[in-house]
């Protein structure tokens, strides 16, 4: 079946290492050596903002890269991203004040509380399409959302403070800045070349297949409900280690986490970077909060040029920046 | 029963205003296919309006007419500058376009009239409370909220079921390209479409500025509690939407009013306390999920999807 399904999709690892030199290979071999050298550049100017901005950076590219996978890839438009932010959030934050410090049961926890919301969720909202599938998980979204604010004993609407990082019994000490930048960008990396051998797996094929054409893979005989599910899954899970590493970036979790205009910021990224390419979800968060904290600096409105700017990106050009970068317009 | 009559009452009310948000939003979601996030923005420009003619005037009535005008206005030119060029596209370009209007207009907002809210003061006749049933007494301003979005319902439904302008409507959500091709002015048609549904959002802030504090993104939660209205109701259908604005409207003000006092027979103290807020904010969103799991295109889906 592998075999019948590989001309459908063209495999879209274009910017593996030996496909060429052009410039979306270019700009994504320059993005990663930064991202990689950038502590030493924090440790050469003893500017520890830098470090702080790019591991925000990297941990939502990391919500991103998760989001790309159904949104990109399986065309599942979800609204509600954000909840497994919060989510992984407040599963270390809660373990975190009931007095569980361990990393090995915080994280895992935090994987499993948003495979199991992802599960019901994506049970619930497979069974719509379009407009109403982005409805529904914006909804379900709002729901969580709701009762964070309810959760009186860990801060309810003020939010609550982590005391101490999740711990790893000396494997890896997280208050280390430069250690926690590199175990982010590791698990970045690590999850770009997870999604990007998910999609051109077998089961990829079949949730790119579903996307392209739903009927027709049901026809041929594939239970398109059941792997999109399985995605979707597999996408919650992704996003809620991407909000335990938030928790413990910011050392607060609050509902703000998981306001529905956050989880509008992620699929700006994604749509920003360019939809379902392995590397677009970084790209996209790198230009996306870079652009957010530079305009801040400049001037005391930032979103009155952000805004216009998205909106152009919207109009004009048609498959990100890494479309930009290929050359694919349209007018 | 005179606190549950109230609380009818205050869900009314909240439906009426859902309704006016949700009916521009499913004309515009049903006409031109277009996932508009900066709905809740005109809402807030409308309130903001509102205020600022109503300083200006001093006339509470003038103020809403100039606000509403003003709306319309705004959204006419909104639609020609930017969101024509949306049509037709991906929805995901929809979300990324209009909410890049939204961050937009909320830094507009904060350049314009300064990041302090506003107060829109009522007349003295509106600030007086009416005995509406023997012993019951109702803000004279909500009833006057609730008879003219009754009244802007009636008409709404009026020109789009028994005019010319409204046959063109209808045509055009059932199939666009069919109406242009039969030579109507279709680009003008849909611009106006927009105007009237920033209208109608502007009427919404404008209505609810003298009740709330005019402030900065406080379109965007609302603007939530609009999608869910115009899925259930089925997008494109003002029916459904008003049916769905009644309903959410009166879900959530009759829960939040009467949840915690259930949940406290049942349940233990704490465990009511701690339930209960969340509970009442999430009945809706159980309801529009229960809905779109039986049936996935809302009560009243438009014929022709």
């Amino acid at each position: 079946m592998t075999a019948s399904l590989e001309p459908v999709v063209k495999p879209a690892l274009d910017a593996a290492p030996g496909a060429g030199l052009t410039p979306r290979t270019a700009l994504t071999a320059v993005l990663l050596a930064i991202l990689a050298l950038l502590p030493l550049y924090a440790g050469l100017t003893g500017d520890p903002f830098a470090l702080t901005l790019f591991t925000r950076v990297i941990i939502l590219a990391l919500g991103a890269v998760s989001l790309n996978l159904i949104m990109g890839y399986g065309g599942m438009v979800s609204f509600g991203h954000a909840a497994y932010l919060g989510i992984g959030g407040y599963a270390v934050g809660i373990l975190a004040k009931e007095g569980i410090g361990s990393g090995f049961a915080q994280w895992p926890a935090a994987i499993a509380a948003s495979a199991l919301y992802a599960l019901v969720v994506g049970a619930l909202s497979l069974r719509t399409r379009g407009v109403y599938f982005i409805m529904i998980t914006l909804a379900f979204a709002q729901m969580i959302y709701y009762v964070a604010i309810g959760l009186e004993r860990y801060g309810g609407d003020d939010g609550l403070t982590i005391y101490r990082r999740s711990q790893f019994g000396g494997l890896i000490d997280l208050n280390n800045k430069t250690l926690f930048y590199y175990l982010c960008f590791a698990l970045l990396l690590a999850s770009i070349y997870l999604v990007s051998r998910i999609v051109n797996s077998r089961f990829g094929l079949v949730v790119r297949g579903a996307r392209s054409n739903e009927r027709r893979m049901r026809a041929i005989g594939f239970p398109t409900f059941r792997y999109k599910l399985v995605c979707f899954v597999i996408a919650g899970a992704l996003c809620g280690l991407a909000g335990a590493l938030l928790a413990n970036h910011t050392n607060f979790i609050s509902p703000a986490l998981m306001h529905w205009t956050r989880s509008g910021d992620l699929i700006v990224m994604v749509v920003l970077g360019g939809l379902g390419t392995p590397f677009g979800p970084l790209i996209g968060a790198v230009a996306f909060l870079l652009l957010q904290e530079g305009l801040s600096r400049l001037t005391e409105y930032p979103d009155l040029i952000l805004g216009p700017v998205l909106l152009l990106v919207a109009i004009y050009v048609h498959g990100g920046i890494e479309g930009l970068l290929d050359g694919r317009r349209r007018g | 029963m005179l606190y549950f009559i109230e609380q009818c009452l205050n869900g009314v009310q909240l439906g009426m205003l859902l309704f006016l948000l949700a009916a521009g939003l499913t004309l515009v979601f049903g006409i031109m296919d277009l996932v508009n996030l900066a709905h809740g923005s005109l809402y807030m420009l409308g309130a903001y309006f509102a205020a600022t003619f109503a300083l200006v005037t001093g006339s509470f009535v003038l103020a809403v007419v100039l606000a509403v005008a003003a709306s319309l206005f705004a959204g006419m030119v909104l639609e020609v500058v930017a969101i024509r060029r949306l049509y037709g596209r991906d929805h995901l370009d929809h979300v990324l376009g209009t909410f890049g209007l939204l961050l937009f207009f909320n830094d507009f907002v904060r350049l314009i009239w300064g990041p302090a809210g506003m107060t829109v003061p009522l007349p003295q006749p509106m600030l007086t409370a009416i005995e509406i049933m023997p012993g019951i007494f109702y803000p004279a301003y909500r009833l006057v909220i609730i008879a003219a979005t009754l009244a802007v319902a009636a008409l709404l439904y009026i020109v789009v079921m028994r005019t010319r302008l409204g046959m063109l409507i209808r045509a055009g959500a059932a199939n666009r390209q069919m109406v242009g091709a039969l030579g109507i002015n279709i680009k003008l048609l849909y611009t106006l479409v927009f105007g009237v549904g920033a209208a109608l959002a502007g009427l919404a802030g404008v209505l609810q500025a003298p009740i709330l504090t005019v402030q900065i993104g406080m379109g965007e939660n609302i603007l939530i509690l609009a999608f869910v209205v115009i899925i259930i109701g089925g997008i494109g259908s003002i029916r459904g939407a008003f049916v769905a604005a009644v309903g959410v409207g009166f879900i959530d003000t009759v829960g939040r009013a009467f949840l915690p006092d259930l949940l406290h027979r049942v349940l233990s103290t704490t465990a009511a306390d701690t339930l209960a807020p969340s509970l009442s904010s999430m009945s809706i969103y159980m309801l529009m999920a229960a809905i779109l799991v039986f049936r996935p295109e809302g009560l009243f889906p438009a014929a022709s999807r």
